[in-house]
């Protein structure tokens, strides 16, 4: 039993619970100084130690033989052969965006980036799924377009291209906006680097921007004088961080190049936590301690204290171990890219993260530098299912206003107007790019640039509405359709990654979202043989004591084995077969869950369809064989909205219209069953088609036939071409932009 | 002597404007109707070392002809504001 | 016969390595130009790529004109030298005072990255080699100021003297007389926004590019 602390409101204004000091007073074996209480409050945060979701993390299949780095480190890294590696990572900045839109996006790409470059790697692609309050509401209207512009202008300055992502627009995050960014990057794997410091004596260098006020918010109550939030100064505390890409350029192109000479032996990005985790997380990787000078830090305004040099989240800076030896070499590098390189600390053998005012001056604070990630608390917390479910599954969402026309044409949605704001073909690489099912880059080798004839597919998806229903069914519904849709450009997956948000995990019913989302992702993994190689969780996105729905995004990587000629696009070609594949007939179909059902029948509830996980493995890997050989005329797998719109968006793509059997009626126009794809395919093929799906357990049947200058679902339903193009296109740019796309 | 001069750069009259132009077109839609010629420029603030006002002027000015401006599509006019 | 192409590098500049790779898969040779030197290191040809030098900070290229490297390419421009602006490059060549006229902030206010077409109205420069006038191009934009501006005297004078390389035939971005491209008088200096080296493989969705830079290989 320890005695209490002087003031026991100090930690309780950091964050800290009383349980929670007392666990800092027992491993430090005395009494915390305020530095210390505030370099723990920012370490034991929800955001930087899942303290809250590790416990559920842990049942999550990591490994496979492919997997070079796994969860834990800055990125996950996986090798595609021929010694080239990739890293990739996803990353949610959804509380910065609420606040500030275009800034919390930028700073989002920026600190994802650092992640990738932090492994030695050279991003060269990042995505973006999105997700902001009703599209009529303006507030939600105003998030979105600076969270667009934001991703925009950092990332086509900052030089890497945006190649996909995902928008959606719900209720549920109307005051909570969802940016996740996920980043990928290259390397040659033997200059794979991990975050770790270690060879005492050796030096770590930060590099970059200067050391502001940005992003202390939490810690700032030190700064005034009777820990009353109100008697915070924010004038002088800024907790917005904001993003120069210009900075980020130069500080990306120096780091590859000190870890091209070979200058560097180990490197650490600065994002949440700052100086205090990238020194303290160094340190204990590398089994090590270190001591740093505070006065050393390069900082942009004067005065500043200890504890806000150590806990700023000032963007655009890098922590680099190298040899003391190495020191000119790394100094003229930086002059080279013009950033700032100061020598912050020193590698030590005690194991001691101590932080000092002057090397040889006072000893601010002194504690074991493991004790920040590895020692902080896991909780267990209460799990229960919502009281109502049984109820809520019990209803039928096929009910509301049923007018299929006019139904199909307000669930189109064309993103062009956003994804045309970024850059999506630097690099040379983007053979399909944003506005598809999944996203393809020739892999080029980072040596000398030269073509493996392979390529790397992405995609991201989230549902927050099937999540809604069912988490565990849905996550695995969601990995299932990220999954699919790098099928249709030819890709079986290699690994994946996670953003989980979510809302407040003291609610016990969050909690049960996210154990159930866990084993459903987990199920889905295993399922497609492709571990989760990182991730990042998100809680607390709420507003006012209403949890958002949840919505675990998953990033998907994959190969396509021998790129030659770009996979068959979505659009329909003239006069050919039209196949649905994945379809098991006279199963449970439903309305709920869909698009449809949400925005038009406006029931949330139900009980999703059935579905058979290990048949979506089959389905998906023949449709990705049948892409590579050369197969098909055009592919599209169905996810929200329907087959319905998936046909809708094939003849919008294509210019051309077909004449499908039945669906006529919004059960089978709008239900979102899983593992189904649209496929096209020559008349003369249709039987040896058929014939080896049903070889390979997938079913298949002709539903109709390509051509002509209109969508007609059986006999009673047609609709233009031109009319589906119109809504199609003018949706986002009437609700964003100023006018239209003919404007 | 030290002086803090503002210098205001704005699009030359005749260049289109579409910064302005656009916000010109959404004034409207915000019950602004009576509006227009919205025109979007850019100030700069700096401190120079000069003998006097006047020189701290024309060495701006000088830098404006060469740098801070395009005498494209863009004017600029200096102020000095205080030593 | 092998022409050598210097790129040229500024901080924030990240069309580098495309473009150098597209020179190379046309058989050209290509190395990269550091800002901060004057050595062009005996190239035939200079590129200045895309990108945000200096991070478009102040205006595109206003920086960027006061590099070192920029004395050099002026003299080997007087001198005849090929010298290609692409995009970033493009404004980097008007702020520098190579060739009139002035890149301003798209007409819709927003960054434009697309396909395009292009037509080839003036072949009577150093990428009009391999081409025809009237000749259409599918090459991508990638930019948010690329609306060209100049004085009508400036227009008058350039289309009396052939100099305008390209025009767009849907103008994306309100530049005056659709121009996505000019040269100077002796046809040596060029800059376009659209990108010739992103339509350099079928995997990208066009090869339209490659006669351009095939032209300027042979200049």
């Amino acid at each position: 039993m320890s005695p209490a602390p002087e003031d026991a409101s100090v930690h309780r204004a950091l964050g800290l619970s009383d349980d929670e000091y007392q666990r800092i007073y027992e491993l430090l074996d005395r009494h915390p100084n305020h530095l210390e209480l505030a370099m723990y409050s920012v370490m034991w945060s929800e955001h930087c130690s899942y303290k809250s979701s590790k416990i559920h993390l842990k049942r999550l299949p990591t490994e496979a033989p492919w997997v070079l780095v796994g969860p834990g480190e800055n990125a996950g890294v996986i090798d595609v052969g021929d010694d080239i590696a990739v890293a990739i990572r996803i990353e949610s900045h959804n509380h910065p965006s609420a606040i500030e839109p275009y800034q919390g996006a930028a700073t989002g790409v920026g600190g994802i980036l650092r992640d990738i470059f932090t492994m030695g790697a050279r991003p060269i692609a990042v995505m973006d799924p999105l997700r902001f309050g009703p599209i009529d509401d303006p507030r939600s209207r105003w998030i979105a377009e600076g969270v667009i512009s934001g991703v925009s202008g950092y990332g086509n300055s900052v030089g890497v291209p945006t190649v996909g992502g995902e928008i959606v627009f719900d209720e549920t995050y109307k005051g909570n906006p969802l940016v996740n960014v996920l980043a990928m990057g290259v390397l040659p794997t033997e200059r794979l680097v991990l975050g770790q410091a270690s060879g005492v004596g050796n030096l770590a260098v930060l590099l970059g921007a200067s050391t502001g006020r940005d992003g202390i918010g939490g810690v700032s109550v030190l700064a005034s004088a009777g820990f009353d939030e109100s008697a915070e100064d924010t004038d002088k505390r800024p907790s917005v961080q904001v993003g120069d890409p210009f900075e980020e350029k130069r500080l990306l192109e120096a780091c590859l190049e000190l870890l091209d000479e070979g200058l560097v032996s180990g490197i650490q990005d600065l994002g949440g936590a700052g100086i205090t985790c990238a020194t303290s997380e160094t340190a204990s990787r590398g089994g090590a301690g270190m001591d740093v000078d505070v006065t050393a830090i390069h900082a942009r305004e004067n005065n500043m204290e200890p504890f806000e040099l150590m806990t700023s989240e000032s963007q655009e800076r890098m922590l680099a171990i190298i040899k003391p030896e190495d020191l000119a070499q790394v100094e003229a590098i930086s002059s080279r890219w013009e950033i700032k390189a100061s020598v912050i600390g020193r590698v030590t053998g005690t194991g001691q993260l101590r932080i000092l005012d002057g090397f040889d001056g006072d000893v601010l604070a002194n504690l074991p530098a493991s004790t920040l990630h590895d020692d902080a608390p896991e909780y267990n917390r209460p799990i229960t299912p919502p009281s109502d479910l049984a109820e809520r599954r019990a209803k039928d969402a096929s009910q509301g206003p049923v007018s299929c026309v006019d139904d199909l044409l307000s669930l189109l949605r064309d993103p062009a107007w956003i994804y045309s704001q970024y850059d999506h073909q630097l690099f040379l690489n983007t053979v399909v790019g944003p506005g598809n099912d999944g996203t393809l880059l020739r892999l080029r080798n980072p040596r000398n640039g030269e073509e493996t004839g392979r390529g790397i597919a992405l995609s991201t998806d989230g549902n927050h509405r099937w999540c809604h229903i069912d988490p565990r069914q849905g996550t695995a519904m969601v990995v299932a359709e990220a999954v699919m849709n790098i099928a249709c450009v030819g890709a079986r997956p290699l690994a994946v990654v996670n953003c989980l948000n979510f809302g407040n995990p003291e609610h016990p019913e969050v909690m049960w979202q996210l154990s159930e989302a866990v084993d459903g992702m987990a199920e889905a993994c295993i399922a497609f043989d492709a571990p989760v190689i990182g991730g990042n969780v998100s809680l607390y996105n709420e507003t006012n004591a209403v949890d958002i729905a949840p919505t675990p995004v998953v990033g998907v990587i994959g190969m396509h084995p021998s790129l030659s000629t770009p996979p068959p696009s979505i659009g329909f070609p003239p006069d050919a077969s039209l196949l649905l594949l994945g379809q098991v007939p006279d199963t449970h179909v439903s309305l709920a869950g869909s698009q449809w059902a949400w925005e038009i029948g406006e029931c949330k509830d139900g009980t999703l369809p059935i579905f058979d996980l290990e048949q979506a493995v089959r389905t998906s890997q023949f449709v990705a064989e049948a892409v590579q050989k050369q197969r098909l005329l055009a592919v599209h797998d169905i996810g929200e909205g329907g087959l319905a719109v998936a046909a809708a968006e094939m003849a919008i793509d294509g210019g051309v219209g077909a004449q499908i059997i039945d669906h006529d009626d919004h059960l089978s126009m709008f239900n979102e069953s899983g593992g189904r794809f649209l496929a096209v395919v020559g008349e003369k093929l249709v039987d040896t088609f058929l014939r080896d799906a049903n070889d390979h357990g997938v079913p298949a049947t002709q539903i109709g036939r390509t051509g002509g200058t209109s969508l007609n679902f059986g006999s009673e339903i047609t609709i233009p071409v031109s009319e589906l193009e119109f809504a199609y296109q003018n949706k986002l740019p009437e609700a964003l932009g100023l006018g239209t796309v003919s404007a | 002597m030290h002086f803090e001069v503002k210098v205001e750069v704005s699009p030359r009259e005749g260049i289109a404007n579409p910064e302005g132009s656009t916000i010109e077109r959404a004034l409207p839609a915000l019950g602004f109707v009576t509006a227009g010629n919205v025109r979007v420029g850019k100030v700069i603030r700096l401190q120079v070392e000069a003998d006097s006002s006047d020189d701290a002027k024309s060495l701006v000015e000088d830098m404006c002809s060469r740098f801070l401006s395009n005498p494209v599509i863009e004017d600029s006019l200096v102020e000095v504001l205080e030593e | 016969m092998t022409q050598r192409v210097g790129v040229v590098r500024f901080p924030g500049t990240n069309c580098e390595f495309d473009t150098i790779d597209a020179i190379r898969s046309l058989d050209g040779e290509a190395e990269v130009l550091w800002h901060g030197q004057y050595d062009l290191k005996n190239v035939d040809a200079i590129v200045i790529p895309g990108g945000f030098a200096h991070g478009d900070y102040l205006r595109c290229g206003a920086i960027a004109k006061f590099s070192p490297i920029m004395d050099s390419i002026n003299s080997f421009a007087q001198d005849g030298g090929p010298v290609l602006g692409i995009c970033n490059g493009f404004q980097v060549l008007t702020e520098a005072g190579l060739l009139p006229g002035a890149l301003q902030k798209n007409a819709g206010m927003k960054f434009l990255c697309s396909m395009q077409q292009i037509e080839f109205v003036s072949t009577s420069n150093v990428l009009g080699h391999q081409s025809t006038a009237g000749d259409r191009l599918l090459i991508p934009i990638n930019h948010f100021e690329g609306n060209y501006v100049c004085s009508p005297e400036v227009l008058t004078q350039m289309q009396a003297e052939n100099r305008i390389v390209f025009r767009y035939t849907d103008n994306p971005n309100g530049s005056t007389a659709d121009i996505a491209g000019i040269c100077n008088q002796a046809g040596n200096v060029v800059g376009m926004m659209p990108h010739p080296e992103r339509a350099t493989s079928h995997l990208l969705g066009s090869t339209d590019g490659n006669s351009l830079l095939k032209s300027l290989l042979a200049a």
